[in-house]
């Protein structure tokens, strides 16, 4: 294989060509604890929507998404969706946290094991443009997660 | 088909390797690569005649404004200007559609007015409309693209003889279909009507044949990037009854005529719209850039351009699942293709052709009404300039059915 497959192999590992093209928990969630919100890269256009049910303690019961995009987009919002799936709101944070310094090296990564196979998405770190589309779903996650978290507070 | 090969020699930058391979640029619709011509240019009025314009009466200030006037002619004779008078230096297109929307719409848009546009332009010529019909309560009516990415002049007849069409604005070529539109027709239309016309010739000045009074339209935009020039500088064209009648634009020097504590008096066009000390270099280095293009022949790189997408587009069929938007061939078209790849989003595409030392442009090319239009979140493109050759065509496409493997 030439260097520069070796380099795009990286970025586009075996287990994200296959998310982005059988992404898993697309669609959409209804009812009174879900919550909804966008994420918009004007950059190019791409946008992708989460949903996401909380349950009582705040946990993530389910979570959907759905959107257009780049493979690292979209491999990155149907991994995300598995790894969130009956995560409490403090697990999920951290797995949050942890993906943000995963794809932009910005610092230390706490719990590689809680990854998975989100690792994959490490080699989107050489591909500083592409940061963006790997954290599109991600920063929807969050503002929807922020959302159930202040109405369970509230309630 | 004209043979430009030789050319090549004049660019420097393109003889550089980029991921191990050597550099295809093959985004130009964004950009053009310069010649060294025009880079020897900037380098010869920085080294011996900088020097402000209109300001000094020393030799260098009077070698700078000969120089800087010159341009102003040539850009006259090179776009079929009646004088030079009515070329306006701006920073770009987006600059001369910005000054028309604000100076010329306050003056002229009252409430109820209407602006009519197309369904293909550019988001610099969208925008500006957009905000100069929120601040006049205007509104903006655009002409539906059919499915071959031409205009529907049906539909674009009947907007203007609807009433209230104060103005229409209209690309001259498309940076995403391609598609030519007739501009001198649709002129010709609007002018009947007593409606005032832009046209947005940033894909079309330097690769075809552009005379402004053969196209009829009041005001002509675009930028010198575009056309082997420096960055930072463009032409607004008006004509000079339409500019005579316009207020200035920004406040300052060189467009005054008299001031006083009380108020001032301004100039005439073109001095009126450039207030400040204005980009000498960049409008040396336009100078130098029309007198190569001019060197070579615009009509022959319009021939090389013309070739060189048509036997490319032919090409394109060969790759499985990929779309070209635009005019089918053989129809004319700016010497550009926008397409999409079953397989791949066209950051997947662009990423992967970078690899091979492929320069594209993906994504929605400023036009996300033209890609809603078309079902796409965006595109990849591929655009030529006179620097480009089949044999860099034929490698886009080795590379384009290499990528459909790898993504599929
Ligand atoms: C058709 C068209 N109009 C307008 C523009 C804007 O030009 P600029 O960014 O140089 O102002 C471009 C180029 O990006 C274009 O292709």
């Amino acid at each position: 294989m030439a260097a520069e497959d070796a380099a795009l192999r990286d970025l586009y590992q075996q287990v994200i060509l296959d998310h982005s093209r059988h992404p898993r928990n697309q669609g959409r969630l209804d009812g009174p604890d879900c919550h909804h919100a966008r994420g918009h890269n004007p950059a190019c256009g791409d946008e992708v929507e989460v949903w996401l049910k909380t349950g009582p303690q705040g946990q993530i019961e389910d979570i959907r998404f759905e959107g257009q995009g780049c493979a690292i987009s979209q491999a990155s919002a149907s991994l995300m969706t598995l790894a969130l799936k009956g995560a409490s709101p403090e697990a999920a944070r951290r797995l949050m946290a942890d993906f943000h310094a995963l794809v932009t090296g910005a610092s230390a990564v706490g719990d590689a094991e809680a990854l998975g196979n989100l690792l994959a998405l490490e080699g989107v770190q050489k591909f500083p443009q592409r940061i963006k589309c790997a954290t599109l779903a991600w920063h929807a996650a969050e503002q929807a997660l922020n959302q159930g978290t202040q109405n369970g507070r509230s309630s | 088909m004209p043979d430009l090969s030789h050319r090549r020699a004049d660019f420097p930058i393109l003889h550089q390797q980029v991921g191990g391979h050597p550099l295809i640029y093959l985004d130009s619709a964004a950009s053009s690569q310069k010649p060294r011509q025009v880079i020897d240019a900037l380098v010869r009025y920085y080294e011996r005649d900088n020097a402000n314009v209109h300001r000094g009466l020393h030799e260098l200030s009077n070698r700078a404004t000969e120089q800087f006037e010159a341009v102003r002619a040539k850009v006259a004779r090179f776009i079929g200007a009646a004088s030079a008078d009515e070329v306006i230096f701006t920073r770009g297109t987006t600059e001369g559609v910005n000054l028309v929307a604000q100076v010329w719409a306050s003056h002229f848009l009252r409430p109820g007015d209407v602006i009519v546009s197309t369904g293909m332009e550019h988001h610099s010529n969208l925008v500006p409309w957009q905000l100069a019909a929120e601040r006049c309560g205007a509104v903006v009516k655009y002409v539906p693209v059919l499915e071959d990415g031409t205009l529907d002049l049906a539909a674009l007849r009947a907007l203007l003889e609807e009433g209230s069409v104060k103005l229409l604005t209209c690309v001259h070529v498309s940076n995403s279909l391609g598609t030519i539109n007739p501009v001198a027709q649709i002129c010709a239309w609007a002018r009947a009507l007593g409606i005032t016309t832009l046209v947005d010739g940033a894909q079309a000045v330097g690769h075809m044949p552009v005379d402004v009074q053969a196209i009829g339209c009041d005001f002509y935009v675009f930028s010198g990037h575009k056309i082997c020039a420096p960055t930072g500088i463009g032409v607004l064209y008006g004509r000079a009854e339409v500019l005579a009648n316009m207020p200035p634009w920004h406040g300052g020097g060189e467009m005054i005529d008299s001031v006083t504590l009380e108020g001032s008096t301004y100039k005439q066009a073109p001095a009126r719209f450039e207030a400040g000390t204005p980009d000498i270099a960049g409008v040396i280095g336009l100078g130098a850039a029309i007198d190569y293009l001019e060197g070579i022949g615009i009509e022959v790189i319009h021939a090389h351009g013309q070739e060189l997408i048509q036997a490319t587009l032919q090409k394109l069929q060969t790759v499985p699942g990929l779309r070209v938007l635009g005019p089918p061939p053989p129809v004319q078209r700016g010497s550009l293709a926008a397409f999409s790849l079953a397989c791949a989003h066209p950051h997947d595409l662009v990423e992967y052709a970078n690899t091979k030392g492929l320069a594209l442009r993906g994504g929605h090319h400023c036009t996300q009404p033209l890609m809603r239009r078309f079902g796409v979140v965006g595109t990849s493109r591929a655009s030529f300039y006179l620097y480009n050759t089949h044999a860099e065509a034929d490698r886009l496409v080795e590379v384009l059915h290499q990528a459909v493997k790898f993504f599929s």
